[in-house]
């Protein structure tokens, strides 16, 4: 009889569990719960969207918009959504060192990708290592696979000058000959990019003629051609970017260098080719870490620019957008793996990824987190383009290979 | 050093004058308006990137190279007039530092602009089909194009020379900026004559924008380096003089030439480094009026 006289006569022991619990989360203090576990996943992005690299962080936005709007749809990371937090670095490193601190100090962001020089990415890189935040940078450097700059907390999705000038000069050197004449903007990149090359050519026994600096911001480069031309190189080397690249490959041109010089490039950009006309760049063999007419050949960079194009209104993405895409990608996928945002957790399922996002296979190597990845040999076209967008022919893949990588050794990781 | 011959240092001193006459054109506009007006005009690099702009606009139209040439002036010159007419004139008798300051403002706001309409990428040029290539010169092979710039460089010193030491038009332009107050009296319309003369400057640099288009596309930032090698230019030739700009401008590029030869990081310096040297032996320039910054 004793069962009459309980006051839960008659309830069901799980039916009350039941009912308290919907009781307790309608409470405020369990809404707290449900939200702290809901957080959205911020990822800070620095990049210049103002100043001479405008266009091209605008596109990094864009594709890195994709990756954070494919990750939302397949359902976040146990429901957490993602938020990307773009910021105006100015291609400035004291300014992108201010708002990766920012990012990490006022918003909370739980990593940062970004960046589109090498100058600002060391500064970012210096602020994450230091607050425990992963970086994962999306512009060319090699100092930052460095021992020096490096943390565990650092990650590279871009290619390094090493790789790009290295799959350069390995497919140049062999075709065109061993006479070179570098003609090299005045600053790191250039630097970095002549070791490259350099590096690549001791196999073929190359013969630099020359190796002609040039100021950042140079308009006119008729000065230095009549000389180039008298050196009669096999190879004319132009290390430069943006502008610089765009008035140096016009002028040649126009100088008649074309004639007998094939002109090669480390970095072969779409937007300079668009920028600088067919004209100028006809002819010229560079690399690229990624060019849209790879999606004939390879099925994930069709998806990748099919979805761009339908977010976009039919444009494609270009080299470094598609970086930004890769670089926010991994990081989410590294999340979801570890089913965590703890850096701690997360760096251990950067390290396991093997991925093809929308360039073919890639892994970061362990001692530097350097991704491993194609640079792609592409010739710029002036005739037979099938629409505005088709300005390059792909002519040659360096596969992924930590050969064509310098040694964890020689950047001084211990073993 | 290798492959040094006497070929290749003629060719680059040849280099230097096709360099030098771009030059030329844009420093003989600054030192028109200087040397009339008495207005350091910030803003001509300004006028010299509008110039390819509005090139650019006649070549998108269905337009040609050689339309443009004609076009291009007569629109920057009349936005020139325009600028002179409203921003420049009320400042007039009020020190060289004003006009000074508000073409320098009027720069960034022309820069800024032509990034909303045109977008800051900047875009590529093609050279006219009829100037396209290279041609053998005797020392080396030179682009047709730079040689075109050369010849209208010529004409168009020639032309303002013309025009102002011919006309009667240019007589009292060259009075006026002697004395002004005198030529009022004579029954001159002196503020007419500077509207004119701001115009001409404006449209020459114009010119130069267009010319230089070919070689190094148009974009919005293209007036600020050339703006100060225009300056250095115009200070070693003598602020306000016309043959020193010319000699002066033709000087710069073989010097920056000759130096581009042998120590190629030292070009752009060595344009200052001359400035340096000219000033310390002549402070006026090589034509200049002494006391006229005064």
């Amino acid at each position: 009889m004793t069962d009459i006289t309980t006051p839960f006569a008659g309830i069901d022991r799980r039916k009350f569990l039941g009912t308290a619990g919907l009781a307790v989360a309608a409470s405020p203090f369990a809404i707290n719960i449900a939200r702290a576990q809901e957080a959205t996943i911020k990822i800070g992005f620095p990049v210049p969207l103002t100043g001479p690299y405008g266009t091209e962080a605008q596109n990094q936005v864009r594709a890195a918009q994709v990756a954070i709007a494919e990750f939302n749809e397949a359902g976040g990371l146990n429901g957490r959504q993602a938020e990307l937090l773009v910021r105006d670095d100015k291609l400035n490193p004291g300014e992108g060192a201010t708002r990766a601190l920012e990012l990490i100090e006022n918003d909370k962001v739980n990593f940062i990708v970004g960046s589109l020089s090498a100058a600002v990415q060391l500064a970012v890189n210096n602020v994450t290592k230091q607050r425990k935040v992963i970086y994962n940078s999306i512009s060319q450097s090699d100092a930052i696979n460095e021992a020096a700059d490096f943390s565990p907390y650092t990650f590279h999705e871009a290619l390094n000058p090493h790789m790009t000038a290295g799959a350069v000069g390995r497919y140049a050197f062999p075709k065109y000959g061993k006479k070179v004449v570098f003609l090299t903007a005045d600053y790191a990149y250039g630097y970095e990019m002549v070791r490259g090359f350099q590096a690549a050519g001791k196999a073929f026994n190359i013969e630099v003629l020359a190796d002609i600096r040039h100021p950042l911001g140079t308009t006119d480069f008729s000065t230095l051609l009549p000389r180039i031309m008298s050196l009669k190189p096999d190879i004319l080397c132009i290390i430069n970017f943006g502008r610089d690249q765009q008035i140096a490959m016009k002028q040649a041109t126009d100088f008649g260098v074309k004639k007998s010089i094939q002109i090669i490039t480390p970095i072969l950009l779409y937007s300079a080719r668009v920028a600088g006309g067919p004209q100028a760049f006809d002819g010229v063999v560079g690399g690229t870490s990624y060019y849209w007419g790879l999606e004939d050949k390879v099925p994930t960079a069709k998806a990748f620019n099919d979805r761009f194009r339908k977010m976009y209104s039919g444009a494609v993405p270009t080299d470094y957008g598609a970086m930004g895409y890769a670089g926010v990608r991994t990081l989410l996928m590294a999340a979801k793996n570890a089913g965590s945002t703890d850096a701690e957790k997360v760096i251990p399922a950067m390290e396991a990824l093997k991925y093809d996002y929308y360039k073919g296979p890639e892994y970061y190597r362990k001692c530097d987190h350097q991704a491993v990845q194609s640079v792609f040999i592409i010739q710029s076209k002036s005739k037979d383009m099938k629409n505005a967008d088709d300005v390059f022919d792909v002519v040659a893949t360096d596969a992924p290979n930590e050969a064509n990588l310098r040694s964890c050794e020689e950047l001084g990781h211990k073993a | 050093m290798a492959g040094l011959s006497y070929d290749l240092i003629a060719l680059q001193l040849f280099t230097g004058l096709a360099l030098g006459a771009i030059y030329v054109l844009l420093a003989i506009g600054l030192s028109l308006i200087f040397g009339m007006l008495t207005v350091v005009n910030f803003a001509h690099g300004a006028f010299f990137m509008l110039g390819a702009y509005v090139g650019l606009t006649v070549l998108d139209h269905g337009g040609n190279f050689w339309l443009a040439l004609v076009v291009v002036p007569l629109v920057v010159g009349g936005f020139g007039l325009a600028v002179e007419r409203v921003l420049v004139r009320p400042l007039y008798g009020r020190g060289i530092d004003y006009p000074l300051l508000l073409t320098f403002g009027l720069s960034y706001v022309l820069v800024e602009l032509v990034r909303i309409v045109f977008g800051t990428t900047g875009y590529p040029v093609d050279t006219p089909d009829l100037l396209q290539g290279a041609t053998d010169i005797g020392i080396g092979y030179f682009p047709l194009y730079r040689l075109f710039i050369m010849a209208a460089t010529a004409v168009i010193l020639i032309a303002l020379w013309y025009f102002l030491e011919r006309t009667r038009y240019g007589l009292i332009i060259r009075a006026g900026a002697r004395d002004p107050q005198i030529v009022q009296v004579l029954g001159v319309n002196v503020a007419r004559v500077w509207l004119l003369v701001f115009g001409l400057g404006c449209a020459i640099a114009a010119l130069a924008g267009l010319m230089a288009a070919p070689l190094q596309g148009a974009n919005p930032e293209m007036g600020g380096p050339i703006l100060a090698e225009a300056f250095v230019v115009t200070v070693v030739g003598g602020m306000g003089s016309l043959m020193g700009a010319v000699l002066a401008g033709l000087l710069v590029g073989c010097v920056v030439s000759l130096i581009s030869l042998f120590e190629p990081e030292m070009a752009k310096v060595s344009i200052f480094a001359l400035m340096a040297l000219v000033l310390l032996i002549r402070p006026q320039g090589f034509f200049g009026r002494a006391g006229l910054m005064s």
